[in-house]
């Protein structure tokens, strides 16, 4: 098998039986970046030089039988959201083209000290804002399944650079759903950590009191790998960071375990193939020994409105310092006076989906308006959040689709962004809960495109999350991978 | 001023706390170094950065609401301040919006002679903004972000002020307190200290407040009383001719001693205030703000009126020995050895002592004096060891070096003579040499007493007992 198709765990093994080194799996790993790119567009840019200086790092290593990370040696691409130090990170925006951080995210720094081996930054909807990563202003990233169909988002180069074989490992960032729904969509492995599990330093902000930073993968046991690698707390630079670890060893087993389904999540908007293929993924794990009952999740019809307010008042104040003094874009600033060169700069320099969040945001908190919308939206929140927990009383976790429906045509989202909103229904709950969940590929539609399932579990439950997905990994004998017509 | 209005005055006053570190990052918070040294990816609101909270900041906040009598909210949070301005990167002040760290206390200021009792609404803990500097050679404005994250406090009292000279005594209070708490470094005129001053004027009698205008930029102890007589005037003016006061923000521009308009309450800004979700609700244990209350010192009016009471020093003296903290505490170690009256101390200390302080432009820790050395050289004086005179040229010697003040008279031979046998020839002496006095003195001129008593002390080197040599020379003038 190419060396490319390996799964990270695979490559761990082969490197350290020096059966292979890590310059060959670069160069392997950069040759099929190129290769499938022009079909994909999942890369912003491809650090190249850097992934073969750090492989010949981690091969000097090896041939000095020095002791290795974790990931020592592995691909690993990352979401151009997440801080790079001296590699352009751009949220995928014209405001953020340019920008060089002089500074590593910790999840960027954690990686690096375990080994990883950085072949590039990943397309995303721009500042995270979206559901199908056409937001991007390097263009729409597309599905490794069907090209003609959007990845998801706003990870959707995380998601799709993984489904195609460019990378086995990347970072994603989920807001609102935003590791899992590609990744259900491309029809791989996501999870979205408890808030606080992996520090926020160096993700530029959408939504700080929703953002997490996440692993995409191929397998349960990859994801479970580089999710143990960027674990951790982080409280001299991050003061939401929480203490917890994981040491990356996951058990394929649901024994002893109640899943709840919450009916709400299997109502009329879902999608019949959708609900087919997890309701069939649910039956699956009751043979595999895991006890079902129907829950209740009453204010889930509420979550959206909640959502859409807190991440956008929270993105309208974390965006605004981006005003073409400092770094980024900036306007032609002849003739104009300041308040007119911020306004311009932000007008030019932000896409259309972003400007649309902003000033979202900004109402809802303005003064005679906060209560009624942001206020009230904290409450639902806190209101979810009681509801999860409440339910996580009588079972130990709770599946639902991932997405509602599979990936959709490639503008099909353009005329109508409540229709983009709403494909964000089944993710945005744990978000607001700031609970872990994971997605994993439970089958496909008629037409080839991949379903995800997605199951949620109580603050730091990530092990029993793990655990469960490998159960059915295992169980339906691993999941398939997307051959890319290149 | 016209007699028939009434000036009411509210302050807010922003200081700087002299923290190891910034109150988000661990950039050194210090003044004056070179533009931009002083800031990090945190402070300079770089993307992806996160700010974490000193707890250093809360501590000091907590020190200075117990020092102003207030509630302590042990359960709060920070709230991010929306604006645009080219001195705040992030775009947001991380501020503290509905739930301060401290709540309603008050202080008490001593202004002519009556204690006034001011209201204090709040204190709360927020960072500064940078610095904007005009740049003479691009004619363009250029950002000193070394500023940004600096820890301030921001004090805010009720509209209780009276007077201008209310509004400034208050000013100094608070900057008396800052350094007694050793939380500030309270210099205005290093920007330490900022006021935004707020006046309205009222008809005598009227119970309810006029219409306020704000005062930006307000940055000296006597600027407060010029901004408040200038605004005060101003409105009255107004009202007098029969106009109506908006309600405004004004720049005061001490130079030119006005102020001008920034803005109307039409276009106030609405600073869209929201919990920041990067610093999550802190909780200080309640342990905690029982040992910080602990640790607050006896403050600047406390110690005035206990001077005024205890020791029978004037206002005007225990005022200004007790506003300095270094002076005051200097005068509690030496009155604490019981060697003397505390009030010639306090005579030493305001008298000669400021008098060389002032001429050498030195602070009293930039001497050799202890307050020990200095109460037993008072000691010597009023055990008549040593004469007035010779005392002070004690101090200068103690004022050098720290030695023991019997020493310095035992070396120097400064010790005052009392024994009469031993002055005996210094009293025939000075008769002998003086025919014309003594001859004025028998003459019934007898106010010449004093010329020849000092030229009796002249004659023994300054250590003559003056009050023995005084019924010596009484005594010898009647025989002869
Ligand atoms: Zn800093």
């Amino acid at each position: 098998m190419e060396l490319y198709k390996q799964t990270a765990t695979s490559l761990a093994v082969m490197l350290r039986s020096k059966e292979v080194s890590a310059t060959e799996i670069a160069q392997s790993t950069l040759a099929r970046i190129k290769q499938v790119e022009p079909a994909i567009n999942a890369f912003v840019a491809i650090t190249e030089e850097q992934a073969l200086a750090q492989a010949a790092v981690v091969d000097k290593q090896l041939a000095q039988n020095q002791p290795l990370g974790a990931l020592a040696g592995i691909p690993i691409a990352v979401k151009d959201n997440i801080c790079t130090d001296g590699i352009k990170t751009t949220c995928a925006s014209r405001m953020l083209e340019d920008f060089v951080p002089f500074y590593n995210a910790t999840a960027v720094e954690k990686i690096q000290a375990a080994g990883a081996v950085m072949h590039g930054k990943l397309n995303m909807d721009e500042f995270a804002m979206g559901s199908s990563c056409e937001s991007s202003f390097f263009g729409p990233t597309k599905n490794p399944w069907n090209t003609a169909h959007i990845p998801g988002g706003s990870s959707g180069g995380s998601a799709a650079a993984v489904a195609a074989s460019q990378v086995p490992l990347a970072l994603g960032s989920d807001t609102g759903g935003s590791i899992r729904m590609p990744a259900a969509l491309c029809g791989v492995v996501g999870l979205k950590p408890t808030y606080g599990a992996v520090s926020r330093y160096g993700l530029i902000a959408f939504a700080s009191s929703l953002d997490q930073i996440g692993p995409v993968a191929r397998t349960v046991d990859d994801a479970a790998l580089l999710f143990s690698a960027i674990c951790g707390p982080d409280k001299t630079r991050d003061a939401t960071s929480k203490n917890f670890a994981f040491d990356g060893k996951v058990e394929a087993s649901v024994k002893d375990l109640t899943i709840g389904l919450p009916k709400e999540y299997f109502g009329p908007g879902i999608q019949p193939e959708v609900k087919l293929a997890v309701e069939k993924a649910v039956e699956e794990l009751r043979q595999q020994g895991a006890n079902i009952k129907e829950i209740s999740l009453p204010s889930t019809s509420y979550a959206l409105s909640a959502y859409y307010i807190i991440s956008s008042a929270e993105a309208s104040s974390n965006l605004a310092r981006f005003d073409g003094l400092k770094y980024g874009y900036t306007a032609n600033r002849a003739g104009l006076d300041l308040t007119e060169l911020i306004e311009t700069t932000r007008s030019e320099g932000f896409g259309h989906e972003v400007q649309r969040r902003i000033l979202l945001g900004t109402h809802v908190l303005s003064s005679g308006y906060y209560d009624a919308y942001y206020k009230r939206a904290k409450l639902l929140q806190l209101q979810i959040a009681a509801e999860f927990k409440a339910a996580f009383e009588s079972c130990d976790l709770i599946i639902t689709p991932t997405s509602p429906s599979t990936a959709a045509k490639l503008g099909e989202f353009a005329s109508d962004p409540l229709e983009m909103y709403a494909a964000d229904i089944c993710t945005v709950t744990v978000n607001i809960a700031g609970l872990p969940a994971i997605s994993v590929p439970c089958g496909q539609s008629a037409n080839g495109l991949p379903i995800g399932m997605q199951i949620i579990g109580p603050k730091f439950s990530e092990q029993t999350l793990l655990n469960t997905a490998k159960c059915y990994e295992t169980a339906v004998g691993g999941f398939a991978v997307a051959e890319v017509q290149a | 001023m016209n007699e028939n209005f009434e000036i009411v005055i509210g302050l807010e006053v922003h200081a700087e706390l002299n923290t190891e570190s910034k109150i988000f990052c661990s950039c050194k918070n210090e003044f004056g170094a070179e533009p931009n040294t002083r800031c990090c990816p945190v402070c300079a609101g770089m993307p992806g950065t996160l700010p974490v909270l000193n707890q250093q900041v809360v501590e000091s906040a907590i020190k200075m609401g117990h020092a102003l009598h207030c509630e302590i909210n042990n359960v709060t949070k920070s709230d991010r301040k929306n604006y645009f301005y080219p001195d705040l990167p992030k775009a947001y002040q991380i501020s503290q919006f509905d739930v301060p760290l401290c709540g309603k206390g008050y202080l008490d200021i001593l202004v002519n002679g009556e204690v006034r009792r001011i209201g204090v609404t709040r204190i709360h803990i927020e960072e500064d903004a940078g610095k904007l500097i005009h740049d003479d050679q691009s004619g363009g404005t250029l950002a000193d972000y070394n500023r940004c994250g600096v820890p301030l406090i921001e004090i805010v009292s009720e509209p209780d002020l009276r007077s201008a000279d209310e509004a400034k005594a208050y000013m100094e209070s608070i900057a008396e307190i800052l350094l007694y708490l050793g939380i500030s470094e309270a210099k205005m005129e290093q920007g330490n200290m900022r006021a935004d001053v707020n006046v309205s004027v009222r008809p005598r009698g009227q119970a309810e407040y006029g219409t306020r205008a704000e005062m930006k930029n307000v940055n000296s102890f006597s600027a407060v009383h010029r901004a408040v007589l200038y605004e005060a005037n101003r409105q009255i003016e107004i009202l007098s001719k029969g106009g109506t006061v908006e309600q405004e923000t004004r720049r005061w521009d001490d130079v030119k001693g006005k102020s001008t308009l920034m803005r109307t309450k039409e276009d106030a800004q609405d600073y869209r205030y929201f919990p920041d979700p990067d610093l999550l609700t802190f909780v200080i244990p309640a342990e905690k703000v029982e040992e910080l209350k602990v640790a607050v010192p006896e403050l600047p009016l406390a110690k005035t009126q206990r001077y005024m009471q205890e020791f029978g020093l004037s206002e005007y003296d225990a005022t200004l020995l007790a506003g300095q903290k270094q002076r005051a505490t200097f005068f509690d170690a030496a009155a604490a050895y019981n060697l003397c009256e505390p009030k010639a101390i306090a005579n030493w200390l305001l008298g000669d002592i400021l008098k060389v302080l002032n001429d050498n432009k030195q602070e009293l820790e930039d001497t050799a004096l202890t307050p020990k050395n200095l109460a037993e050289m008072i000691e010597l004086i009023e055990k008549g060891t040593v004469s007035g005179t010779a005392g002070k040229k004690v101090l200068d010697t103690i004022l050098e070096k720290d030695i023991a003040p019997a020493e310095v008279v035992k070396q120097k031979g400064l010790a005052q003579i009392s024994d009469t046998s031993a002055l005996t020839a210094v009293v025939d002496t000075v008769l002998a040499k003086n025919p014309k006095a003594v001859e004025d003195y028998k003459g019934g001129k007898t106010n010449v007493l004093a010329f020849i008593i000092g030229q009796c002390m002249k004659e023994s080197r300054g250590q003559g007992n003056p009050a023995i040599l005084k019924e010596m020379v009484e005594k010898a003038l009647q025989k002869l």
